[in-house]
């Protein structure tokens, strides 16, 4: 059974090895916060490495075992349900996202994993009519209550859409766009070092170092994913979001984006949901799988694909349905 | 038989046609032929052979029939003992009409009497004629579309050429009424420019357009430098309202866009609709009579002493509030058009919602914006009835809103109100006046389509 799954692992077309993916799981496995409830509860697939326990949500200080980084989630959503007036789009999920570690969510259309997305940075009070309930935490503090300035939260939590939407403004001015309004640079020469440096790590540096001032949007769909993901990075922020950041494109724009999201990782918590399994495989560490607005299953991404413990799981990354 | 006897009649042979052609294909089908129309198409598109050739025959006769009548009036015995004089000959001629069809009981000259029954023969004979031609035109129509009532025949694509005819008839009727307009606008303007030399017109400072009646009156030398009258519509139509409109239309659009929730939008917007639905006239006499007032005296209290109780300010205020629905409606539109996820892209990145506004959707939703602006101000200075009430006549070349300013379309009103002889330049200067102001509109329509086509394109 194992061995039937293998290949959409390892049938990866991405520049980076393969074999990443079960490396990072090793790796990851010892940093996993012990609040990793419900999926941690079974053996775990390799020996030797952190013992796992059914703990209470809070973070302890022993989780640092094996010299492994391990932390509090960077952020917690606890028994989120959201509805779209009468209908409920998702139904008591409860989640954590880790700082240096990409989360994938996946499952098929309309299962609510772009509606759970958008919970983290409240995009959904742009929707009319949209209404969360639950609660989500960043850094625990609680992203709903009066306290946080939503404003603030989203230039903590950012966010890459499926579309690339770059602004009808040159390419600096996309990225100068975010430090300007939250005012990180007060100087030319600052802002300049702010643009560079963001789309330098999103790789795009080299294409539009000498066409700055052309729109953004005349660049290519890759180029102007990049540009929206050094669009968000430029306003530093802690945890990206990312809505199907590769939908749109093609293999070698995707390849780009999973690179990057790749590299990204060391320094951002990332979140991201597709559509693509073998991209979830490629590009996330831990992965959620959701189906008709419930979250069926929440693991390693090495054990969702390689050993899921729910039928539905398995039926879904092998295509039977989705 | 009356011309209107001749219509019915057509109508009941085109009518009677078509019975018989749907019947002659029904039959066909009950034959057992397949037929390629339904039996009502036959029937319709004989009904349309019948009927249409004639009714378009006696369309273009109607005209003709009064002069053939009168020709043929003048021409009889009883008409050459006219008196040659035109005006007396044609008001016996329009007596004579009134009598013999019957508007009038006796005429004021004698001689129409004796011409009435004249008139009468004539008339029925020409009626006989017109009325005649339109039944045997749609007699042969009838009979020729009957014949074609076949299995195979395609009745139903007959029918279709017909419906396009028309279609294409009611468009050609609009442009060729526009190019009407603008032909006699352009010759009556040739005219005036005879008599006084374009650059004159143009570019002169002077607007005094009283002529001479007498070679000896004084004070009327008849001046036509326009330059007071279009920058009098310029301050009050481009600048002034726009100065009122621009802010506002646009702002409450973005309410209404992007704040205002679903219900309230739905009173708030045909609320600002209905100010696009007073007529012109009341906006006049609230410029001249509520507006003028208080802005006069707002003036004498800031110590400007040539106040006006005419002045070109209150015209503008008021039509910058009539234009304000045009420009918020274009700048709703193309604000709306800005697609959702612009806008969501600004908010992830913590801008909030007047930060978007003002740096993501305004400046994409601007070409639209400018579009809707550009046919605001042309819809302004062609504008007539608010500043014929509130902005006087004066041809002043003045920057002092409190002054009094005058406008192209308020000369022109003056100039074609009451008796006019139309030879004089005073008269046609009101047709030069029109035609360079249809010329500027036309112009900023141009643009203001072309931008928000452009626009368009960038987002579909």
């Amino acid at each position: 059974m194992t061995q039937e799954k293998q290949p959409i692992t390892t049938n990866s077309a991405v520049p980076f090895p393969s074999t990443a993916v079960a490396a990072e799981a090793a790796r990851d496995d010892a940093g996993i916060a012990k609040e990793d409830t419900a999926w941690t509860d079974r053996p775990e697939p390799a020996a030797g490495l952190a013992p796992i326990t059914v703990a209470a949500p809070t973070p302890e200080p022993q989780d640092t075992a094996e010299g492994a980084p391990g932390r509090a989630p960077k952020m917690r959503a606890d028994s989120i349900s959201v509805f779209y007036g009468e209908k409920q789009a998702l139904k008591d999920v409860s989640i954590q996202i880790h700082e240096d570690r990409v989360t994938a969510f996946i499952g098929p259309s309309g299962c609510g994993k772009s509606t759970f997305l958008r919970c983290f940075n409240r995009m959904n009070d742009t929707i009319s009519g949209a209404r969360v309930t639950g609660r989500i935490e960043l850094d625990g503090e609680d992203i709903n209550s009066a306290q946080m300035d939503v404003v603030h939260l989203r230039a903590r939590v950012g966010m890459v859409f499926q579309k690339p939407n770059p602004f009808p403004k040159s390419i600096f001015e996309n990225v100068a766009y975010g430090p300007r309004i939250h005012g990180l640079a007060d100087k030319k020469a600052d802002l300049e070092g702010i643009v560079e440096k963001s789309l330098k790590r999103a790789g795009l540096w080299d294409e539009v170092k000498d066409r700055l001032a052309e729109s953004g949007t005349a660049l290519s769909g890759g180029q102007q994913q990049r540009l929206c993901i050094a669009r968000a990075i430029a306003v530093d922020p802690e945890v990206i979001l990312m809505d199907e950041p590769a939908s749109a494109l093609d293999p070698i724009a995707t390849a780009k984006i999973e690179e990057l999201i790749h590299e990204l990782r060391g320094r951002y918590a990332i979140a991201i949901v597709t559509h693509n399994m073998q991209q979830a495989a490629r590009v996330s560490q831990r992965t959620a799988f959701f189906h008709l607005g419930e979250l069926i299953e929440y693991g390693r991404t090495s054990d969702i694909f390689t050993n899921p413990r729910e039928e539905r799981t398995q039926d879904y990354i092998t295509g039977r349905y989705g | 038989m009356s011309l209107t006897l001749a219509l019915a009649a057509v109508l009941a042979i085109a009518a009677a046609a078509a019975y018989l052609g749907r019947n002659k294909a029904a039959g066909l089908r009950g034959g057992g032929a397949r037929l390629n129309s339904l039996p009502s198409y036959h029937g319709g598109y004989v009904f349309l052979w019948a009927a249409l050739p004639p009714l378009l025959l006696l369309a273009i006769w109607l005209p003709i029939h009064n002069a053939l009548v009168e020709q043929a009036v003048s021409a009889s015995p009883a008409g050459q003992q006219l008196p040659d004089f035109a005006m007396v000959r044609e008001a016996i001629l329009t007596e004579a009409r009134e009598i013999a069809t019957g508007q009038r009981e006796a005429g004021f000259n004698p001689e129409s009497a004796k011409l009435a029954p004249v008139y009468r023969s004539t008339m029925a004979h020409y009626a006989w004629i017109g009325g005649g031609l339109a039944i045997l035109l749609a007699l042969a129509g009838a009979a020729w579309a009957l014949t074609r009532v076949r299995a195979s025949f395609r009745a139903r694509s007959g029918v279709e050429r017909w419906v396009m005819g028309a279609l294409v008839g009611a468009s050609l009727i609009a442009i060729l009424t526009t190019l009407g307009i603008v032909l006699s606008l352009l010759f009556e303007s040739l005219r005036f420019f005879s008599m006084v030399p374009p650059a004159e017109f143009l570019f002169g400072t002077q607007w005094s357009p009283q002529m001479a009646l007498r070679a000896d009156q004084a004070g009327s030398s008849g001046a036509f430098g326009s330059l007071p009258l279009f920058w009098g519509t310029v301050f009050i139509g481009a600048i002034i309202a726009m100065v009122v409109a621009i802010p506002l239309g646009l702002m409450s659009a973005i309410f209404l866009t992007q704040y205002a929730p679903a219900k309230l939008r739905s009173v708030l917007k045909p609320a600002l609709e209905i100010l696009a639905g007073i007529p012109t006239v009341v906006y006049g006499y609230f410029a001249a009579l509520t507006v003028a007032p208080a802005v006069r005296d707002i003036g004498i209290n800031l110590g400007v002493g040539s106040a006006s109780s005419e002045s070109a300010l209150a015209a503008g205020l008021v039509m910058g509030i009539m234009i304000i629905p045009l420009v918020s409606s274009m700048a709703d539109d193309s604000i709306a058009a800005v697609p959702q996820s612009m806008r969501d892209g600004s908010l992830a990145l913590g801008a909030t919602r007047s930060e978007t506004i003002k740096k993501v959707v305004l400046p994409a939703a601007l070409p639209g914006v400018v579009g809707g602006v550009l046919l605001a101000v042309s819809r302004a200075i062609g504008e007539t009835m608010i500043v014929v009430m509130a902005a006087g006549l004066a041809a002043n070349l003045t920057l002092n809103p409190f002054e009094s300013v005058t406008t192209v379309t308020t000369q022109i009103v003056q100039l074609l109100t009451g008796d006019q002889e139309f030879d004089s330049p005073k008269t046609l200067a009101a047709f030069a006046l029109g035609l360079v102001l249809f010329v500027i509109t036309l112009i900023l329509n141009l643009i203001a389509l072309r931008v928000v086509r452009k626009y368009r394109e960038a987002y579909e």
